[in-house]
Formats: C-alpha cells, structure tokens, sequence
C-alpha cells in the first residue's frame, strides 16, 4: 500500500527517541519479536549488531564492487592490447608487443578506479541519496539524530502496526518520548 | 589491574569528562562560530594567499617563456619540478595511510586525525599534480597523455613509467577525493542540524544530499567505506612504487635499484607523518583540541615515524652497500664523488642528520611529549625528505657514464618561486579547511566514544582513589 504524495497528510509512522544507543537497540530486538518488519532505527553515527537487531541485510554494494572492479580491469588491459598491438604497434628492442609486465600498473590503477567510483555511487544509489525530502524529519526532536539521540520508527504501512504495542515496546525499552510522525 | 592503574588520563584517545554533544560542539564551533578565529588564522591565510600570488605569475611567466627559466640544464633535465612532485606527492600518503591502513587494521585511534590528514592529502597531491603537468613545457598539451581516439591516429606509449604514473596520480587524487567526500557526508548533516545560519543551513542541507542516519544507510556507508579502506591500501602503496619506477625503470646510476618501490613508499609515509604532526600540534593547541587529538595521538604518530625513518635509513645503508657490492664502476664513484665528497657533499650530510640522526630523538617518551622538540624534528624530516629527492635527481644526473655529464645544476629564483607559490597553495587550501568543513571526523570520534564508555569509568576511578 503506496503513499498517496497527493495528499500531503496522514500518519507516516510511529517514532521513539532514546537516549542511549544500547536501549534503542533493545527496543529495535523488542519490536522484532512483536512481528515488527518496516521500521529503521535512526543514530548519529554507525552502531554494530543494530542491523541484525532490525533484521536488515544487504550485500549489493560489495558485489557492485567486484563487478566493477573485474570491469575495470577488463577495460584497462583491452585498452592497452590494443593500442600496443592491434592499433598502434611499435617494435622496441624486440620486445613483445603485448607486454604483460608493463601493462600491469595501468590495468590495476583503472581496477582501482572502477572499483572505488561505483562503491561510492552504489552506496548512493542503494540508498536512494539525495533526498531531500523524507518524512523521518517531521519528527518532533529529529535534529538530534545526527547530534546525540537515538530514534526507531515503524512504519504505518507495517501491515502488523499497532500504535499501542509499539508504544509499549518502546517505553519498555527506554524511550525518552514516542510520538506519530506525519507525511 | 596494575598497568591500568599506571596509565594517566592524557594517555586516552579521548579525555576530559566529554558526551556526544561535547564532542560535537568542540568541532562545530570552528565552523559555526566564525569569531573562534583570530589574527593567528588571517596571518597564515594572507601569507597563504600572498604565496598563491607568486605561484600565479610564476606559472604565467613559464607558460610565456617556457621551461628556459627553470635552471634545468642539458645532464640535468629534471631539477626542482620532479624533486617537489615527488615531495609533494610524498606528504599525501600519510592521509591515506591513516584513513585506509589504519582502518582495515581496526587502529581506532586513527579516527580524530585521519580528515584533516585526508585533507592534506588532497591538498598536497594538487600541489604535486601542477609540476608534471608543467615541466611538459606545453601543458596546454597535457591531455596528449590521456589515450583519446585522435586524427594522428596515436595512441600513449603504456610501456613508459610516465604514463604509470598518469594513471597513478589521476586514480590517486580522485580516489582520495571521493573517499574524502563520503567520510564528509555524514558530518555535513550534524552541521545542518545545528547551524543556526540560513545560509549555513542550506549549504550544509545541499552537501549533506539529506543524510538522515538510517540504520539501513550506515550498513551500506559501512560496507562502501571499508571497501574504499581496502581499495586504497594498495593504491597508496603502489602510487608511490610506480613513481619511483620513474627512476628506477631507468639505467641511470642511483636509480636504477629493486630497493626504491618499497623505500620510497616508508619515505613518503615517514614526511607525511611528519607533516601531520607539523599541523595536528598547533591545530590541537589553538583550537582547544588536546582532548580529541590526545597526547596519546602525538605518542603513536612519533612512534609511527621513527619506524619509517629506521627503514628509509636502512635504504640509505642499502645504497652505500650496494653500490660497493654491485661492483659497478659508476655506481661507486657516484658514492664517493658526488655523495661523500663533492660540490653537493653538505646536501648528502645534511640528508643523513635530518632523515637518520634527528627522528632517533623519538626513542625517548619525553620526547614524545614534548611538544616543541617534535615540531623542530618534523620539520628537520620535511627538509631531510626534500633533500632525498635532492640526491637521487641533480646528484646522479649530474654524474653518469660521460663526461660531458659533469656539469652543475643550480635552481632559478624562477624554481624557489615556484616552488614557494605551491606552499602558499597548499597553507590557502588548508586555512580554509580548518575553517569550513570539520577538522575531525565528528561521527566517527562518536562511534569511538562510544565503544571506549566503559573503559574510560575504570580509569577515571583509578584516578580518583589516587
């Protein structure tokens, strides 16, 4: 069930704010086991085990990478062969026209290139940046999150929400405050 | 318990009683609060600026000239252009050893100084980056170099050191860049979260590209930034191996030696170092930052650099060694004749007390702690890895196989312009990074903080029984 964009209102999901990233991760553990499947746990820097703990998993930049990389290194070395041997040969000192150990700094600096370039832009594009609109910043207190909070949302498109449990969960676990956020 | 107990508080990575918005302010205010700073900040940028003046008209009176100017001569073709690339070029890799080696090798301490070491990094391959391109003579024909389907039907020549070291530089510098860039990222949405500033705010909003800390984001920032790590480990380890293929690709005596990939690479590492420390020592000072770049920084980055140092000098015994051993004719009389004694003598002496003797000081912790000696050190490494690259260039072209090779190279003042005009480049980029963007890694220090909580409680409580 899509949000309609047209209507700029209606509940967008169900936001705690904690203090310390161990209670978050508690209650990201907590709403889990409640059945809990599209939330996001939102922190000021990277904390480990959070993504299990929200049973998130995701290796599509690693693969990116090495896709990339055996591309870059592909492209790199064609390039070379053929200039050196199909378009451009030269005879030097009798030297093989195809020379392996020569061409090797050139076909592993474009590896590098290749590889590094789309890990960056695959991290951007798996992540859908840049956005600059998401409704995650009409939380009340959201500007602490890249500060010195730490907040769950679940989303109302859950097909499991339920504004009181996740409230109790939250509470549980810590929550300083709990409170609906809006499209 | 009893080696927790010895260890004093300045010896943490973080110290003072500090929370995740203490560790924020203290970088921010450099950024948000623009009257942090003062006369010492507008000196350096107008000396800066005045320096990127003369870099100016010295590029603008080589291009009408030409290469004339330079005091490049016929045995020494390459004089101060290649010894600054090489040094300039040098001084970048701590940057990358810090952010990627370090990383990979889970080194948390690297967290506080690896931005601005990044930054210097950036800063200083530019630098390097204008010389190459330069000493063409006719750079406005530097894309020749890039293979690009031309009328001429010619392709670049992928055998020659010089276009390894195109490609080196070029993956280089862009790597560096982006990886800078996304580490920034992160930081630049706190900054549009606390600047109070319209414009601040909505030049911080527009680089931060909305930011906004999800789980789901980090997993992937996570996994792209370890594999940048692992990326540029051995990029940086090769960008400095395949300059010194420029030489010793070469059968010019000196030069031509297995040795230099891995004595250049501790070489560049050991003056990058040096020069983070000659900028990490009084941005901690003047800044307040002494409870982020901790006494504990300065002590690992000393020790950091004197084993570089002990492995360039082993290069430097190597050099005499096998110039003996080799039982090559000029490769011993350019020992003896231009090394040990000759006209460039004091510069190889010089050489050995400022790379060899001088960072031996850093043995001793009281050294390691004393602020003003390791400054005076730093210092004496950048001079004694200038003057490296000193030796290896005019002093072996200078004495090779022919006689007619015996002939001196002196800089021009056109040389020391420019290569004064490429400090002033890189003190201006500097001044304005220290005061737009964040010096640390404010996400990462976090992270940091947060995975030392508990052993900070022990120490500050062995503290207080004291």
């Amino acid at each position: 069930m899509a949000h309609d964009w047209s209507d700029p209102s209606g509940l967008w999901g169900l936001v705690g704010e904690f203090e310390k990233p161990e209670d978050l991760m508690k209650a990201a553990e907590a709403a889990k086991h409640k059945g809990f499947r599209k939330m996001d746990a939102y922190s000021p820097f990277p904390i480990h085990g959070l993504s299990e703990a929200i049973g998130f998993r995701d290796n599509r930049v690693p693969w990116t990478v090495f896709i990339f990389g055996i591309l870059g290194v592909t492209c790199g070395y064609s390039l070379e062969y053929y200039t050196a041997v199909i378009d451009y040969p030269m005879n030097i000192g009798g030297r093989p026209l195809n020379s392996v150990p020569a061409f090797i700094p050139v076909a592993y600096e474009a590896t590098i290139l290749c590889a590094a370039f789309s890990a960056a832009i695959g991290m951007f594009v798996y992540n859908k940046l840049p956005k600059p609109y998401h409704p995650i910043f009409n939380t009340k207190n959201f500007e602490r999150c890249t500060q010195d909070r730490f907040f769950l949302a679940v989303e109302a498109e859950d097909p499991a929400y339920d504004a009181k449990v996740i409230e109790k969960v939250m509470k549980e676990n810590g929550a300083v405050e709990v409170s609906e956020c809006d499209y | 318990m009893a080696k927790v107990q010895e260890r004093k508080l300045n010896d943490l990575l973080i110290t003072g009683d500090q929370t995740y918005s203490s560790i924020d302010s203290s970088v921010d205010r450099l950024i948000l609060n623009q009257k942090l700073h003062g006369k010492g900040w507008n000196m350096l940028f107008a000396i800066g600026i005045m320096l990127t003046g003369l870099l100016g008209l010295s590029i603008f009176w080589l291009l009408y000239q030409g290469i004339g100017i330079w005091g490049n001569n016929v045995p020494s073709a390459w004089g101060f252009d290649i010894i600054n690339f090489v040094w300039w070029i040098g001084i970048g890799h701590a940057g990358t050893l810090i952010s990627a080696i370090l990383l990979l090798m889970r080194q948390q301490w690297r967290n506080s100084i690896n931005r601005f070491a990044e930054a210097m990094t950036i800063f200083a391959v530019m630098c390097a980056g204008l010389y190459p391109i330069l000493h063409t003579g006719r750079p406005w024909n530097a894309y020749w170099l890039f293979p690009y389907p031309n009328i001429l039907a010619m392709w670049p020549q992928f055998r020659s050191p010089l276009m390894w070291d195109v490609a080196a530089v070029s993956t280089y510098f862009s790597v560096s860049a982006v990886f800078w860039f996304v580490g920034l990222i992160p930081d630049f949405a706190t900054l549009r979260d606390k600047s109070t500033n319209k414009y601040g705010k909505v030049i911080f909003a527009t680089l931060a590209m909305g930011w906004r800390g999800s789980n789901q984001h980090w997993h992937r920032y996570e996994q792209m930034y370890l594999l940048l790590a692992g990326l540029s480990t051995p990029l940086v380890l090769s960008v400095h191996s395949i300059v010194s293929f420029d030489f010793a690709i070469s059968i010019v005596p000196g030069w031509n030696v297995t040795v230099f990939p891995p004595y250049f690479v501790a070489g560049a590492v050991f003056a990058g170092f040096a020069m983070v420390m000659t900028w990490g020592i009084p941005l901690r000072k003047w800044y307040n930052l002494k409870h982020l770049i901790t006494d504990r920084h300065i002590d690992w980055m000393c020790k950091i650099t004197l084993a570089t140092g002990l492995i360039v000098f082993y290069g430097y015994l190597l050099e005499i060694f096998y110039s003996w051993y080799s039982g090559n004719f000029y490769e011993f009389k350019l020992l003896m004749k231009t090394r040990f004694t000759g006209p460039y003598a004091p510069m190889y002496w010089l050489l050995i007390f400022c790379n060899g003797i001088a960072p031996q000081v850093f043995w001793s912790q009281k050294a390691r702690r004393n602020e003003t000696l390791i400054m005076v050190v730093c210092f004496l490494i950048s001079v004694g890895m200038w003057l490296e690259r000193f030796v290896i260039i005019p002093m072996s072209l200078t004495n090779n196989y022919l006689p007619s090779s015996d002939k001196m190279y002196y800089p021009s003042f056109w040389d020391v312009a420019m290569f004064a005009g490429t400090m002033g480049l890189f003190i201006t980029l500097m001044m304005l990074f220290i005061r737009f963007l964040p010096v640390i890694n404010i996400f990462e220090v976090k992270d940091l903080f947060y995975k030392m909580g508990g052993k900070k409680e022990i120490v500050e409580e062995v503290g207080a029984s004291k």
